[in-house]
């Protein structure tokens, strides 16, 4: 039998490391801004031939539209988020970038954003955020009623999601500081998405525990918790697997646009099932041993 | 065999029977739906929304004069030929505005010209100094200027005995008094025509300004217009004219402008992107549920390949369920539906780990059956409150007027709908069939349900 629950320390050290670093991208950072919150002109561009990101990064800046990092999408296609222009100016400025980089250029999306419709829309996405972040807890409150003390493990649930959110949010951080990869209102659909499917792997693993709790199957709660992991591992990885099955396909062959929607989702779903297996029960035996103090790395090993 | 499990083998035979009905072929008209309606990003389009500068209006008369500007756009619209185009007036508070979604247009200028384009014809006459003023006359006490806001919108082109177009009106009540004054006194002098501030050009590129004839009451007609010019002309005033400016309001040093025929704002996808995206997601849902029903297959035995049977009426009935409400397809919604689709495989897999454990403990496979169903269906209920949630939420957040809007509440209805469905397909479906399995006493090796023999000891 797999020891989940002995190798508690390392799982909490490497989500700590994902955590902190997230942190610090954050705090160095920020998140990217998309058209959708941010307002403004985003649109994809059509090269034929090709031309390099930086080229056309640096034609951009000498037109007069700032330093931005072109996102490649799909084949000689590049999506830009410029200032907001109207579709005639947008015109005129592949005319300018035909010019400049000797390529034909083609607009095959444009998206003009007002800068009111992209403040609402950020303002609507924090309330989003935020009752689902209350309906949720009221879910977890209801599916952990019959749990021996529902608090703990409420709270320890709740702590596996905001692990899965840091680390998302963190990851998409780093790839808007290294690559520009911006966040828009699909980033906020794909994270509320999956932060459910993270619950309920939990509450799948919980109710086991609840179940194994009351057959007494052991007087040890650690060895408890650890068979209960492993009887329910087959239906947590494989629903994951058949999930990540189809996610996988559309993030390697489905369209470009939404790749980065895709990612957020393939992402949660990796992130949703190690948490659930490897972080949410552990916490729950540190906290029924009261073994707090032996997580910080200046305490004594228990031998 | 038990009675209640034909019954439900009717049903669902019944039921795929009507979906397939409904779906096959795609393109094909069923109670009033035709095909499955394709959103922006995919079909391609054009999304349009402009502020209406309502401020010259009685704020108790604004409702009724944007009903008026809806009705002009679309008439405009169905002129052109563009089908399934939506036209939607949004309120809020005080301000109004004007969406338009034109799906498979890719003519942005012509879209815009559409809606933006004047469509009043003043008369005008010259002046003692030979300006061209707006001719006017007195009805009821009021002077009003002649135009076409008095025709009748039936305008018509026919061609004289030189077969050059003639466009042809009729003036209504008030435009025949006006124009009886106004030809009475005019007659053997010039009436120019103009469209908005510039005059009405001909074929030949000059200013359309006629000799009156003789006086002119009930008809007219307007000559030396090119065929197309006239055409179109006679299409705008016949679908009425917008009452309001549109355009976009613009902060320019620190007062509020108001930008006539700009949109406020403005998506466009091309076609030839709809098109790959359309393609790709194709391939790439197909890649993905071809892995996932093998998988299915080598992982679960006999129940597996049951449950990618009801996978697969899953499929068609969503699909039917999309073509019927209807509901438009989009990039994120065909994502959602696939992700359904692999959320729908999570309650088979709950039922059937339960059945292979009861299986393992040595219960008759009936029992292993029905236990693993009945133990199941509270984990199954629970893990899909979660994505009701957030997909309630999601389409509350799809309101709010973005151009990623649809694509949001998209995702979330198809995953809403998909992933009700899919409790019923695994409740429902899966569990009828592997009943009339059992029942059948066809399959009675363990080995079928993925699980090996136990030794009796």
């Amino acid at each position: 039998m797999i020891d989940f629950v002995g190798k508690k320390r390392w799982f909490f050290l490497i989500s700590g490391i994902l955590i902190v670093a997230g942190i610090i991208s954050l705090a160095v950072f920020g998140l990217k801004l998309g058209t959708d919150f941010a307002s403004g002109t985003s649109m994809t561009l059509q090269f034929i031939p090709p031309v390099e990101q930086n080229s056309l990064a640096q034609a951009i800046d000498e037109l007069g539209y700032g330093k931005i990092t072109p996102q490649p999408e799909g084949e000689g296609n590049f999506r830009i988020h410029i200032r907001q222009i109207t579709s005639e100016e947008a015109d005129e400025l592949a005319e300018e970038l035909v010019k400049k980089l000797d390529s034909q250029v083609e607009i095959i999306a444009f998206y003009s954003v007002p800068p009111a419709v992209g403040a609402e829309t950020a303002h609507n996405a924090i309330i989003a955020v935020i009752i689902a972040a209350v309906a949720m807890l009221l879910y977890i409150v209801w599916a952990f009623r019959r749990m021996p003390s529902p608090f703990r493990w409420g709270t320890c649930a709740i702590i596996a999601l905001i692990h899965d959110v840091f680390i998302i949010v963190g990851i998409f951080s780093v790839l808007g500081g290294l690559a520009g990869v911006e966040i828009d209102a699909l980033f906020i659909t794909g994270l509320l998405a999956v932060v459910g499917y993270s619950i309920n792997n939990t509450v799948v693993i919980f109710d086991r525990i609840r179940e194994n709790v009351s057959r007494h199957i052991s007087p040890d709660f650690a060895v408890t918790v650890n068979s209960s992991i492993v009887e329910t591992l087959g239906r947590s990885l494989n629903t994951s697997l058949t999930t990540l099955f189809v996610i996988l396909a559309l993030f390697l062959f489905g369209g470009a646009t939404i790749h980065n929607f895709v990612l957020v989702l393939l992402l949660g779903i990796i992130i949703g099932t190690y948490s659930s297996i490897c972080i949410s029960s552990q916490l729950l035996v540190v906290w029924e041993k009261r073994e707090w103090s032996t997580l910080l790395p200046w305490a004594k090993r228990a031998v | 065999m038990r009675r209640g499990n034909v019954y439900l083998l009717i049903f669902i035979l019944a039921l795929v029977g009507f979906a397939l009905w409904s779906v096959v072929p795609l393109d094909r008209n069923v109670f009033g739906r035709e095909g499955l309606r394709l959103g922006l990003d995919l079909k391609g389009g054009i999304y349009l929304v402009y502020q209406a500068d309502v401020s010259d209006i009685e704020p108790d008369n604004r409702d009724e004069i944007m009903k008026g500007v809806k009705g002009v756009i679309e008439r405009r619209i169905d002129a052109l030929g563009i089908t399934e185009p939506t036209i939607e007036i949004q309120k809020q508070g005080e301000e109004y505005n004007i969406a338009i979604s034109l799906p498979g247009v890719s003519e942005t200028e012509k879209a815009k010209e559409m809606v933006g384009r004047v469509s009043l014809l003043e008369f005008r006459e010259q002046d003692a100094g030979g300006n061209w003023t707006p001719a006017k006359g007195t009805v009821d006490d009021e002077e009003l200027t002649l135009s076409s806001r008095y025709f009748k919108e039936n305008t018509y082109i026919t061609v004289d005995q030189f077969g050059r177009p003639l466009l042809v009106f009729e003036w209504n009540e008030i435009g025949a008094q006006l124009s009886q004054q106004i030809t009475g006194r005019l007659v053997g002098k010039q009436l120019a025509i103009y469209l908005g501030d510039e005059p009405l050009r001909g074929a030949d590129g000059n200013p359309i300004a006629p000799v009156v004839q003789s006086v002119i009451t009930d008809k007219g007609q307007i000559e030396g217009l090119s065929l197309v010019d006239a055409q179109e002309l006679s299409r705008l005033l016949n679908s009425g004219r917008i009452p309001v400016p549109l355009g976009r309001w613009v902060e320019k040093e620190g007062s509020n402008v108001f930008e006539p025929n700009i949109p406020y704002l403005e998506g466009i996808t091309r076609p030839t992107l709809g098109a790959e995206n359309i393609q790709k997601s194709i391939m790439a849902a197909v890649i993905g549920i071809v892995l996932l029903l093998l998988f299915m297959l080598v992982y679960y035995r006999l129940p597996g390949l049951v449950a990618c049977l009801s996978l697969g009426i899953y499929g068609v009935v969503l699909l039917a369920i999309f073509k019927l409400i209807p509901v438009t397809l989009t990039l994120p919604g065909i994502a959602g539906f696939i992700l359904s689709v692999g959320m729908a495989v999570d309650a088979n897999v709950l039922i059937f780990e339960r059945m292979k454990e009861e299986l393992r403990g040595g219960r008759s496979l009936a029992a292993a059956v029905e236990a693993g169903f009945n133990r199941a269906w509270t984990a199954i209920r629970d893990s899909n409150i979660t994505t009701f949630i957030a997909c309630i939420i999601l389409i509350w957040l799809g309101t709010t007027e973005t151009l990623s809007a649809p694509m949001v509440s998209g995702f979330a209805l198809t995953l809403l709908i998909g992933v009700a469905l899919s409790m019923f397909t695994a409740i429902v479906i899966t569990r009828t069939f592997l009943r009339l399995i059992i029942g059948s006493r066809t399959v009675s090796n363990l080995a079928a349900y993925g699980v090996k023999p136990v030794k009796t000891k």
